[in-house]
């Protein structure tokens, strides 16, 4: 529908009845658009605006408590030490499950995309994303059956070794991480797997005719073709896992103490609203440095 | 090689469903306090039919991801429309605006929420978790119905045009057809997005309105029985339904950036 289209209807005059003055076409395009960055305005931009502005307040404007404009929220890592530790702990966090989302997801892909054809690839793809789009927070309350102690891993160790005892490992870090790899697996998979998809089977043939073992395959071909894939990836992990709170919380007990869940209890049950938003703009700020850093990977790679 | 790859990808699938299904079949265990050996017994289920703060939670989910999926594929389709056949200045700076509700920490954007809703009067409850929902839910039925677009021909529209139709008859006996399954898939995946949806329902819910999730994860908190696996179970086989009628509709292997 653009000015060559309406040129036409204008031409036609008045012989089809439907026929009105045409819209201009900027009318219409406003028309389609409004509605969507309305609503998206009113829901996710005026509020992180409105915080921003929040974040600079002295205390929660709720009492009688007047207001003063500060910067001691941003402060606040100076002044309480122990955030640094904490930060430093949802850093350390994010580093592991990206890194092992990156080297199961990628040798998966690798696997989906070299060893299966046909239906056997749609239904494995399939399969592979399927728990992604299933309630986080059902799959994370899944590994507390299976890790708890007297769970099921612990039913499984003593039936192969009965004189080991519990190994259960409810309530640590190490749970926290893998809740972590087992939600954002299947996503590393999917990036992979699309970077790995447009590599042409030639090259591949081409190096094995050559003498090329797989391993140099994988490692000198594949890997850096792919690279793409597995950036995104690896952003599309980090950024939700270093934000994640009801993770730590469920799998990590009291060791499970991240910046989310600090920021997580401003707002529920500290009441400090404005460092919990002083908190998520420095979150956001860590976030969009990444996207910065990466956006030119990651446009090339996947808009999923 | 072929043989290790795919018992690999075996390994992978086994260590993604294992927990599920523990936790499933745990709905289906007498024990309150999961004890094994397992004795199937269906008395979390019954019980569930009587635990109304649930059902009434799983009730409020099913009615806000059905709004939300029709409000979002609305407002959705008509921006994809002018996103995907018309040009106009600032078209990329939309599409980036577009990428906030997928890409920031649901943590931020739903704190952010809490805090403006808060402030201008909104409030809490039902009307501020639609609102948070549908905003979610827009950018991937955007992407979706996008992607659709890709597929099919401009120039039919334009065929239409020039055999005596108006724009938006050629609009409606033409494109919208052809889109149909891609808005159809879109809907699904909205409701999906929505249903399963948790961390802005945390902060957006209020003891009296709440969606399943947030009852769930209060419940993990505080203190549960075998319910909780069962109405897990539902929601998971629901939501698992949804992903996969949409994958009979636009293929998700198929993602490809095509614009």
């Amino acid at each position: 529908m653009r000015s060559d289209a309406i040129l036409n209807d204008a031409a036609r005059g008045s012989s089809d009845p439907r026929q009105r003055r045409p819209i201009p076409a900027w009318v219409a395009t406003t028309a389609l658009l409004l509605p969507t960055y309305g609503w998206l305005t009113l829901a996710v931009l005026l509020p992180l605006l409105t915080m921003f502005v929040f974040s600079f307040m002295s205390a929660t404007p709720m009492g009688k408590t007047p207001i003063v404009f500060t910067l001691k929220h941003y402060r606040a890592f100076i002044d309480q030490p122990y955030l640094i530790n904490i930060a430093w702990t949802s850093l350390v966090i994010g580093f592991w499950t990206t890194l092992l989302c990156a080297v199961f997801g990628f040798l998966a892909a690798v696997a989906l995309a070299r060893a299966t054809v046909g239906r056997m690839r749609e239904t494995l793809l399939v399969l592979l994303l399927l728990p992604f789009w299933t309630n986080g927070l059902v799959r994370v309350f899944s590994w507390t059956m299976v890790l708890r102690e007297n769970g099921f891993l612990d039913g499984v160790v003593d039936m192969v070794l009965p004189d080991i005892g519990s190994i259960s490992f409810l309530y640590t870090r190490y749970a926290v991480v893998l809740g972590l790899v087992h939600g954002y697996l299947p996503y590393m998979i999917l990036t992979c797997y699309i970077a790995l998809s447009t590599i042409d089977d030639a090259i591949i043939e081409a190096a094995a005719s050559l003498g090329a073992r797989w391993w140099t395959i994988l490692l000198r071909i594949l890997l850096p073709l792919a690279a793409p894939g597995l950036i995104s990836g690896a952003v599309l992990t980090f950024v939700p896992v270093i934000g994640s709170f009801m993770e730590p919380r469920i799998l990590g007990g009291k060791v499970g103490v991240t910046m989310g869940t600090v920021i997580e209890d401003q707002f529920t049950q500290a009441f400090n609203w404005p460092l919990g938003a002083a908190l998520s703009f420095t979150l956001l700020a860590v976030v969009l440095a990444i996207f910065a850093t990466f956006s030119g990977v990651l446009r090339r790679g996947t808009t999923a | 090689m072929t043989q290790l790859g795919r018992i690999y990808l075996l390994a992978i699938l086994i260590f993604l469903y294992t927990p599920i299904l523990v936790m499933m079949a745990m709905g289906f265990n007498e024990s309150q306090l999961y004890e094994l050996p397992f004795s199937f017994s269906t008395r979390w289920y019954v019980a569930l039919m009587d635990n109304q703060q649930l059902l009434k939670a799983g009730m409020n989910s099913i009615i806000i991801a059905v709004i939300t999926a029709v409000i979002s594929t609305c407002l959705g389709t008509m921006a994809s429309i002018a996103l995907s056949r018309r040009t106009f200045r600032g078209k990329s700076l939309l599409q980036l605006l577009l990428l906030p509700p997928i890409a920031i920490p649901w943590l931020i954007t739903g704190t952010a929420m809490l805090v403006f809703f808060y402030w201008s009067g909104i409030g809490r409850g039902m009307h501020a978790l639609l609102i948070g929902h549908v905003a979610l839910a827009i950018p991937y039925v955007v992407l979706v119905v996008g992607t659709g677009f890709s597929t099919i021909r401009a120039d039919l529209e334009e065929a239409a045009m020039s055999l005596g139709s108006t724009p938006i008859h050629a609009f409606f006996a033409v494109t919208l057809p052809l889109l149909f399954p891609s808005i159809l898939g879109a809907a699904l995946f909205a409701f999906a997005v929505s249903l399963d949806q948790f961390v802005i329902s945390y902060f957006l819910a209020t003891p009296g309105y709440s969606t399943l999730p947030v009852q769930i994860y209060s419940a993990i908190r505080k203190g549960f029985t075998p319910e909780i696996n069962a109405i897990s179970t539902l929601l998971l086989l629901g939501s698992m339904a949804a992903i996969l009628i949409f994958a009979r509709f636009a293929k998700p292997g198929d993602v490809r950036d095509k614009r």
